[in-house]
């Protein structure tokens, strides 16, 4: 009989983990198959599914296809203790740890701005304490633990991070391959509370198209407990029937659906709309210090009553027909 | 030919882009790593396969991309895929070249990008891992770009993010990461480094036109090997400095 054994426990915390049956009978009991209308608001939407202390995750890369309407809105409604997938998380991620609401993350890429630089705001909140890193993981890490939670397993192998201080921190298990015998990580399944993802379209039933690489939405759409769409667009649901090879995340895993026209402002949509370098410079710029921080949100989420009123003060159409034309590189 | 002008950077991306061979695959960064596998795909390596983490496969970038996941990264591309499936080739097999930076090196190639100070209540949160420890793990050679000094050629770092060789010769593949892998070159402001086959430590095997060995050798807080006839890097030509510039128009990466 093959044998093997445990080499080695990461210390970090195991962020949204199930024991899988149990999180089979959540989903029986949970997510409707059925095919109805979930179009929502972006408010109503994060009330409903964004509690206090839940394990949020955010679709998109870096400053790529972000649902910032859904960001702007938990800052908005003053969401408290929440734990935050740090999987290459930037400008969700500043905003969200600087705003307070998040106070934990699992950290694969965070506190950081990629070539523009560090997060001067978030950095800030974990070098004082306020913010934890509760483990840390790494890019492919991040997303194989949804994957494994996609599939419906408690764990994951893979053959990365070993021997280093990330795995350490991470929440991994490193055991002998029962058939090599050489060692090998097991990543825990990740299943966090809720998955926010912005897609280009998407019909009223939630099955959604992504133009463009999927970065990890796929797996994390499945691996989410709930999953909240924004969409540039809500299209007709013949336009997905047409051609339905294009539906990366299907209906039956999405629980509620809200049209947001520009809705990653001021990351880019890829094929529709380019960074706001200008606005993340401002961010960036105002985040140096707490007051100014603060001084953004109060301009930017507290100060208008919704993302509609938000694009307006971030330059209106004038500045989002700029940006479709850099996208376009019309230039 | 006459002196060509160019600047330390641009040195560094000829430097990085020289390593490249046509027919293979690398995954990239943004930035540096970049620029330097542009450089080669439009001097001697046509072939080279460009490839980002976040699904970009073989993308004909027309502009430098700022994030490895912008719609630069898989402009006309072969392949718009995901994440899964671009570590899952690394994984299995199919990345060739990986490049890095880090805010410590140790004389084995192990990387820091995650903090400086204790890891619960750090002095500097760096942003972690990334894809570093993923890319460190699976390339079949890995190349570090970064800037050399006594604190960052670090005797001990304060974080291990990302495998070198870990403290010797033949510990990565006791550690359980693929057999034959690891770092493969460092480049910095004043050299660049090779891996002593016998210790796995960290050589100079060449210093950048106008610096000395000794000087090379001073900036660092562990000793660094040299190879038996430590060489001198080959400026860009004007041709390889023209193709930067084109690159990087507006100087996001290259200071003009």
């Amino acid at each position: 009989m093959r044998r093997t054994r445990v080499l080695f426990e990461g210390r970090g915390e195991p962020l949204g983990w199930h024991d899988p049956d149990e999180n089979r009978a959540w989903v029986r009991d949970n997510k409707s198959r059925a095919l109805v209308d979930k179009r929502t608001t972006v408010a109503e939407a994060v009330a409903a599914y964004v509690q206090d202390g839940a394990f949020i995750a955010v679709g998109g890369f870096g400053h790529v296809r972000v649902p910032m309407a859904l960001v702007y809105e938990i800052v908005r409604q003053r969401k408290q203790g929440l734990a935050l997938a740090g999987k290459t998380a930037v400008h969700d991620c500043d905003i969200l740890v600087g705003s307070g609401c998040v106070t934990r993350v699992e950290a694969a890429y965070a506190f950081g701005h990629e070539l523009r630089g560090l997060s001067a705001a978030s950095r800030r909140k974990v070098e004082s304490g306020a913010c934890r890193v509760v483990a840390e993981n790494s890019n492919a890490g991040f997303q194989w633990r949804f994957l494994a939670a996609m599939m419906g397993v408690s764990f994951i192998p893979t053959r990365h991070m070993l021997g280093t201080e990330t795995l350490q921190e991470s929440s991994a298990v490193v055991i002998e391959d029962p058939f090599t015998g050489k060692p090998i990580a097991l990543l825990p399944a990740c299943q966090p509370d809720v998955a926010l993802l912005h897609v280009p379209r998407a019909d009223m039933y939630g099955n959604c198209q992504i133009d463009g690489i999927l970065v990890e939405d796929l797996e994390l759409s499945r691996a989410a407990r709930r999953v909240i769409v924004t969409t540039e667009r809500i299209v007709d649901p013949e336009t997905i029937r047409q051609r339905p090879w294009l539906t990366s995340i299907p209906f039956h895993v999405v629980d509620a659906v809200v049209e947001v026209p520009h809705g990653a402002h001021p990351c880019n949509m890829p094929y529709l709309y380019f960074f706001d370098e200008e606005h993340i410079a401002e961010w960036r710029a105002m985040s140096r210090s707490e007051e100014g921080a603060q001084d953004y949100f109060e301009k930017y989420v507290f100060g208008v009553p919704d993302y509609a009123a938000y694009l307006e003060r971030a330059g209106g159409e004038a500045r989002m027909e700029a940006l479709r034309s850099l996208e376009a590189m019309e230039s | 030919m006459g002196e060509v002008a160019y600047t330390k950077t641009e040195l560094l991306v000829t430097v990085a882009a020289s390593l490249l061979e046509d027919g293979r695959s690398a995954i990239l960064g943004t930035g540096l790593p970049l620029l330097a596998g542009l450089l080669a795909q439009k001097t001697h390596a046509p072939n080279l396969l460009l490839i980002f983490e976040a699904g970009g496969y073989g993308a004909q970038v027309p502009q430098l991309p700022i994030s490895v996941g912008d719609s630069r990264t898989f402009f006309r591309a072969n392949q718009a895929s995901s994440m899964h499936d671009v570590m899952s080739s690394g994984q299995a097999g199919h990345i060739d070249y990986g490049f890095l930076g880090a805010a410590q090196i140790d004389c084995y190639g192990n990387l820091n990008t995650t903090v400086l100070g204790p890891h619960a209540l750090p002095q500097v949160r760096l942003p972690g891992s990334g894809g570093a420890a993923d890319i460190g793990s699976f390339a079949w050679k890995t190349i570090v770009i970064m800037q050399q000094d006594e604190r960052r050629f670090a005797r001990k770092l304060d974080f291990l993010t990302t495998a070198g060789y870990l403290d010797g010769p033949g510990a990565r593949e006791r550690a359980g990461l693929p057999v034959g892998t690891g770092p493969y070159r460092v480049i910095t402001q004043l050299g660049l480094y090779d891996f002593d086959p016998a210790t796995a430590r960290m050589r100079l095997c060449a210093v950048h036109p106008g610096v000395t060995v000794e000087e090379a050798l001073k900036a660092s807080g562990f000793e660094l090997l040299t190879a038996p006839e430590p060489n001198e890097t080959t400026a860009p030509t004007a041709e390889q400095v023209r193709i930067m510039r084109q690159l990087d128009p507006t100087g996001l990466i290259l200071p003009h």
